[in-house]
């Protein structure tokens, strides 16, 4: 039966692995992902999955297996975290270039150095250019809807993508928010059997799996996959419409809050969304016309979406939780570039916050909207790009 | 244990048409795969190498099994995956067929960058042969040095110069390592001598569990000698002791082949270009270190095999 319940959402995370029972499990424990896998494994050691787990001896063999068993023929799920990620690098764009439909739990965390385990976006931003369908989520539902649709979407034949769905390390991870856990009879039915694209498994017609591909091939199978990207985002869509049919939770590949009529606009990724709808509700009241877009899909990247989304926005906010050090912000970038055709441009520019797990509270995210209002009162932007709440700024 | 006549009639698991150099040995041992064995599906992978890259150019591939490489230092790890999921579909029903799975890597792939794969691979039980064609240096990539080169060798990052004689130090014993895995069978093999080597690898595959075989197997180019050469190269790397053919079972050493008569390792040394520089006067400390070593090695597995056959002995 479904049910409201309270879980963090690492254990929203694991709940979602036992109700999808995928075929292999193939983990390695980092900081603040390991809570995923140590509730999964309690799962399967009670018999609750039918899973076969692999306790690799590293998250470079956590990939590397995790392809081995998704070529093979089934359905593959693991979780990670920053370091582990970056241990990954290699396998990542092999995993997506080899087509494998696997799903991967990334809970966001800050890379070294210096070492850090708390909230930033450095591991899957750096990680934005592996071919990998990245989704985004501000709470524990979100997260737990995004896993429930990941596989729908990683399989889709037009796609068949592996699927990375991020939330914020200990925000989300280790915080324990109330959720709808739904049925599960219902996911599971929600995403039927796993099927087969030339398993290495099948002897009577033996693929050869990971050839040496010259000049004469590669960039054909390149733009195969950037095509199967740009599928990826109709099949985004038409999967969000049937979660919205079955659970009643509706998602877009972006998030619109107050956007309507809203002249001064923040764009931003994950949990401080939750406390810039807060803010945004307060200065609504005030009748200040402020609103938030929240990304959730950032690859594919909805570039002519966002551009119809902030047609009637006067000055855009774009929050980076992270870092592309003498570059902008990667989210600013792709704002920037959805904006360029726009008939109206609005102001843009950028703010670095939160680098490894530092607060943005409300009257931080109040101050914001000051500034920017400064900002399209004086038709001038004082500062393109500025760090958030840091020492010696 | 079918005649060699007999397992050549049977269906190999590797085509002619691929690109290995002229008188490359490899195929020895990929051809025999599918013909060791009766009543297994036979499930290949590849680290990056030599191998992977001269039989697997695309759209063309020289593979006749199911054959899967995803990158240089992982092969233990994606076969990992591969045969979990094959443990994973047939609890679930969806395979009955009983299969077996290979590994295989160069020693570059094996006694360094996959070293730590394999090692977890072994460790963890999977019901997989690991293969290590041992050809001693990096030699895809143009003859760099590897934790398996012998002492002495001239390789293209440690080349021979006024002021070195080549490789320093001793080669990382692999074949030990994979013993201290605790894990049911551990061989060293030679492509010179087909039965002793398809013995071991039937009794690897057949093994339900974890086996490596590490496989001495020269490399034309990089050994520099000619390409009728390699087979009678490995056999005097067994002769002159530098490659004993010996097999673990269950943490118990057995010497496959003692040679007949003592044969110095320079005889096996001289064979190739790769020692060439060595036969300078100055160089017979270099030699002799070398030989030592051999010696020493030898007689270590022997001490090892002699305990065995005492400690039955007694049994009996």
């Amino acid at each position: 039966m479904s049910k409201i319940l309270a879980i963090t959402g690492a254990g929203a995370m694991s709940e979602c692995m036992r109700q999808i029972n995928p075929d292999v499990v193939p983990a390695f424990p980092i900081t603040p992902s390991t809570q995923v896998i140590e509730d999964f494994s309690q799962f399967v050691s009670d018999g609750k999955v039918e899973t076969e787990m692999i306790t690799v001896e590293s998250e470079h063999s956590a990939m590397s297996a995790c392809i081995g068993a998704a070529a093979a023929g089934g359905r593959v799920m693991t979780a990670t975290s920053s370091a582990g990620m970056a241990l990954m690098w290699e396998m990542l764009y092999i995993a997506a270039s080899m087509r494998q439909p696997i799903v991967m739990s990334l809970i966001n965390r800050a890379l070294s150095a210096p070492i850090n385990i708390h909230a930033d976006h450095s591991d899957s931003m750096g990680a934005r250019d592996a071919g990998w369908i990245q989704l985004y989520a501000e709470n524990n539902q979100e997260a737990y809807d995004n896993l429930i649709m990941a596989p729908k979407i990683a399989e889709n034949m037009d796609v068949r993508l592996p699927v990375m769905v991020c939330m914020d390390g200990f925000i989300i991870s280790h915080c324990v928010q109330t959720m709808q856990l739904e049925d599960d009879d219902k996911v599971k039915a929600f995403i039927g059997e796993f099927e087969t694209t030339y398993p290495v498994l099948d002897t009577e017609h033996p693929a050869t799996w990971g050839a040496l591909d010259l000049q004469d091939y590669y960039i054909e199978h390149k733009r195969a996959q950037h095509m199967a990207m740009k599928n990826a985002k109709d099949a985004i869509k038409t999967v969000s419409e049937e979660f919205a049919a079955v659970f009643g939770r509706k998602y877009e590949l972006f998030e619109s809050y107050r956007l309507d009529d809203a002249e001064r606009v923040i764009i931003a990724i994950n949990s401080v969304c939750g406390e810039i709808k807060e803010v945004i509700d307060e200065r609504r009241e005030a009748g200040d016309k402020v609103g938030l877009l929240k990304i959730r899909s950032f690859r594919p990247f909805p570039y002519e979406e966002i551009a119809a989304a902030l047609a009637n926005v006067k000055i855009v906010t774009v929050l980076d939780r992270s870092e592309s050090m003498g570059a902008y912000g990667p989210l600013f970038v792709e704002i920037r570039t959805s904006l360029f055709d726009a008939p109206e441009k609005p102001m843009v520019y950028n703010r670095i916050f939160g680098l490894g797990g530092r607060e943005l509270f409300m009257s931080d995210i109040h101050d914001i909207f000051d500034e920017n209002k400064t900002y399209l009162e004086t038709g001038k932007v004082e500062k393109m790009f500025d760090y958030l709440k840091v020492r010696g700024g | 244990m079918p005649s060699l006549q007999e397992m050549a009639k049977k269906e190999g698991a590797f085509a002619g048409g691929h690109r290995m150099c002229a008188g490359c040995p490899v195929p020895i041992f990929t051809k025999m795969l599918t013909r060791v064995t009766d009543g297994y599906e036979i499930v290949a992978g590849n680290a990056t190498c030599c191998l992977e890259v001269a039989s697997s150019i695309f759209p063309y591939s020289a593979w006749k099994i199911p054959w899967i490489h995803t990158a240089f230092e992982n092969v233990g790890a994606s076969m990992s995956g591969v045969e979990t999921m094959y443990r994973a579909l047939k609890k679930r029903g969806k395979i009955t067929k009983p299969y077996k799975f290979i590994a295989i890597g160069g020693d570059g792939g094996t006694y360094d960058i996959g070293l730590q794969s394999l090692s977890g691979a072994m460790e963890r039980g999977h019901d997989l042969v690991y293969i290590c064609y041992d050809n001693g240096a990096y030699m895809n990539t143009g003859v760099q040095r590897s934790s398996a080169t012998p002492m002495g060798a001239a390789t293209t990052t440690t080349p021979a110069g006024e002021q070195s004689y080549g490789r320093q130090g001793n080669r990382k014993d692999l074949t030990h390592i994979m013993v201290a895995h605790n894990i049911g069978y551990v061989a060293q093999a030679s492509i010179h001598d087909p039965v002793d080597l398809s013995e071991k690898l039937k009794k690897a595959i057949e093994l339900d569990g974890p086996a490596f075989i590490n496989l001495l197997t020269p490399c034309i180019p990089g050994w520099k000698i000619a390409p009728d050469m390699a087979v009678e190269v490995a056999r005097l790397g067994v002769e002159s002791k530098y490659w004993p053919l010996y097999e673990v079972i269950d943490g118990e050493y057995k010497i496959n082949y003692t040679p007949k008569k003592e044969v110095p390792v320079t005889e096996w040394m001289f064979l190739q270009g790769r020692f060439k520089h060595l036969s300078k006067p100055e160089y017979s400390n270099v030699l002799d270190a070398i030989q030592k070593e051999v010696e020493r090695n030898w007689n270590w597995l022997a001490r090892q095999a002699a305990s065995v056959e005492l400690l039955s002995a007694e049994v009996n």
